[in-house]
């Protein structure tokens, strides 16, 4: 209905939907270019990395002579960046320790990606009474800093990936319920939207139809900003030693394990997943950056014509 | 003026609101959560004497409402009951470690901040210049970087691996006051001012891009007033003024980034004490830590909210 009624308001220019304008300009920027290029690096590291891997995670580095290597080993034959804490093989352990990361940071932001933007726009939507009860109630979860808050609950139910996933999540929803709202809130007086309330669409509809996809830059911007520190934060959790558990290959995990390495001269088990967490959350910033920059862009000419 | 401080005070209030639904989710959360909060502090192998006893002293025999009242009243009179660490006061536990805490983040903040209001300037002055280019990549990466990975990166490039110039961690008597050891200050306060200077340093660039656009800054400039003066007289002055509400999330940010600095460092501060004791479940102090650090949290975004509306007239004058 509506894009018929914008079509018949300017039949010479063919309108995009907003999504594919803000992947264009997102994408015509060099610091796109390189996140992205970062972002998958990692991800084909962390994706296939495991096929490649000389040893099997949990295994011990064994020698020509069939003899176990010791720990924090230096970079030899056997094991080309060295041994870990117990002796088994680092570069094997950085190749599988990629994907509970990646993982459960995106499932996480997902879980409160999908949730702030069901509660933002309900939020703004209804207004009123409903709108200052839900909105108040995540400022509370706002009183914490998301890991303060995963620590509180790891220290009840003790450490488990549900339980990640689930703090990061919970405490990732009303940042983006905040931008949601706030972006909605202007798009609700919009006359497309009174007019599909005046001709009945129900209200599911307007919100997902009509409302989110007119928001999309705001959101974009804001969930790639979580991502960011969302991975920090799970990556944090396992180097506290509450997230991922010995066995598992981790990066946040091995940075922790792998720390006596550094004083006797063993610093590849720290170094590699240092450098992988690093240019992931770069990577991950740069995309956002690009997201928000073609938003600027896009907002602006909005305004001059 | 009526409007300014009905809004502080609507504005406590709210503080306080949340505050106190924060204390009931830290309570439910950590014991009223379904399931025996003594075993799993004392794990599988205990006797049913010793969870009985442990029962009795965190008074999980009681009604839940009847729990949480108590130690409402204890927070409100200070006492936060007895570490199961340590057999003492969680006041005690704490009192020690808030100053090394309390002196870090004053220590990130005084540093961050006119490192911050400078580099803004800088590159506000040299807008899309070279410099302003390469500190908006770098700030924007390094605002990126989880504080532990920028920790433990510093340890490997100054104290372990490339240089050997500084301490990787700190080693403290107890009972010693946290400036006797500069050394061991230096990395864990990098690592703060890392985390914090980014952002305050991009908010105070768009502020004086702004400024020096502006028409009081023009009549400077064609007055004839020396560069040097128009900057520091007429436009700084201004530009620092939205950045106080960032000094205020900085620092709230600074009270979460303390837990993982601190224990990257092994730093006696709260922020290493609030791991150490999820890692013992020792109830009582995760529970007074977790609501310090909320209360610091509220307290500081409450400021920010408030300075915000002081230091923006336009904001100021809807109020009245």
């Amino acid at each position: 209905m509506t894009d018929q009624a914008i079509a018949l308001d300017a039949p010479a220019v063919r309108r995009q939907r907003p999504w594919v304008i803000l992947l264009r300009a997102t994408w015509g920027q060099t610091r796109t270019k390189v996140g992205v290029v970062i972002v998958l690096a990692l991800v084909a590291v962390a994706g296939v990395g495991p096929f490649f891997a000389p040893y099997a995670p949990d295994a011990p580095v064994q020698r020509a002579h069939g003899e176990y290597a010791l720990p924090f080993e230096p970079p030899s034959s056997a094991a080309l960046l060295g041994t870990d804490n117990i002796g088994r093989d680092v570069l094997s352990r950085f190749l599988w320790g990629g994907r509970s990361v990646l993982a459960l940071a995106a499932l996480s932001t997902l879980l409160g990606a999908v949730l702030g933007i069901a509660v933002g726009l309900l939020a703004a939507y209804s207004r009123g009474l409903l709108d200052e009860v839900v909105m108040r109630t995540m400022d509370v979860v706002l009183a914490f800093p998301q890991l303060v808050f995963a620590l509180v609950l790891v220290a009840t139910v003790g450490p488990s990936l549900a339980l990640m996933v689930f703090a990061v999540g919970i405490t990732t929803m009303p940042r983006v319920a905040r931008v949601t709202r706030g972006a909605a809130l202007e798009v609700v007086e919009r006359d497309y939207v009174r007019a599909a309330e005046g001709i009945g669409v129900p209200r599911r509809r307007i919100l997902f139809g009509e409302i989110l996809p007119n928001i999309t830059s705001p959101l974009v911007v804001e969930v790639t900003l979580r991502l960011t520190f969302n991975i920090a934060v799970i990556a944090a959790l396992s180097f506290l030693g509450f997230g991922l558990q010995p066995p598992a290959a981790d990066w946040g995990l091995m940075v922790n394990e792998n720390r006596q390495g550094l004083l006797v001269g063993q610093p590849w088990g720290v170094v590699m997943p240092v450098l992988a967490i690093g240019l992931l959350t770069i990577g991950t910033s740069l995309i956002g950056d690009g997201f928000s920059r073609a938003a600027i862009g896009i907002e602006g000419g909005r305004g001059r014509t | 003026m009526r409007g300014i401080r009905g809004f502080v005070i609507r504005r406590v209030l709210f503080g306080l609101v949340t505050l106190f639904v924060a204390s009931i989710i830290i309570f439910a959360a950590t014991q009223a959560l379904p399931g025996d909060a003594a075993r799993s502090i004392l794990g599988r192998n205990a006797t049913p004497d010793s969870l009985a006893a442990l029962r009795d002293q965190l008074g999980l025999n009681k009604p839940v409402l009847q729990q949480y009242w108590e130690w409402l009243r204890g927070v409100l009179t200070g006492d936060f009951g007895n570490s199961l660490a340590e057999q003492r006061p969680v006041t005690d536990v704490i009192g020690e470690r808030i100053v090394y805490s309390a002196f870090l983040m004053f220590l990130a903040a005084i540093i961050s901040f006119p490192l911050a209001v400078a580099l803004g300037v800088a590159s506000a002055r040299r807008r899309d210049g070279p410099f302003d280019h390469v500190t908006s990549v770098v700030s924007l990466a390094l605002a990126a970087l989880p504080e532990f990975i920028v920790g433990i990166a510093l340890v490997v490039l100054f104290a372990t691996s490339v240089f050997h110039v500084l301490p990787g961690v700190t080693i403290i008597d107890p009972g010693t006051p946290p400036w006797s050891h500069p050394k061991e200050l230096i990395l864990p306060t990098i690592t703060l001012v890392i985390a914090v200077t980014p952002y305050t340093a991009r908010i105070m660039r768009a502020s004086m891009v702004e400024i020096l656009e502006s028409d009081y800054v023009e009549m400077a400039r064609l007055k004839g007033l020396s560069e040097q003066l128009v900057m520091w007289r007429h436009a700084v002055p201004n530009g620092i003024a939205p950045t106080f509400q960032v000094i205020a999330i900085n620092l709230a940010y600074l009270a979460g980034g303390i837990v993982v600095v601190e224990t990257v460092f092994n730093y006696p501060g709260i922020g290493a004490g609030f791991v150490d004791a999820v890692h013992a479940r020792d109830m009582p102090v995760v529970q007074a830590l977790a609501l310090l650090i909320a209360a610091l949290y509220v307290v500081l975004n409450m400021l920010a909210d408030i300075a915000t509306i002081l230091v923006s007239p336009r904001l100021r004058t809807s109020l009245k």
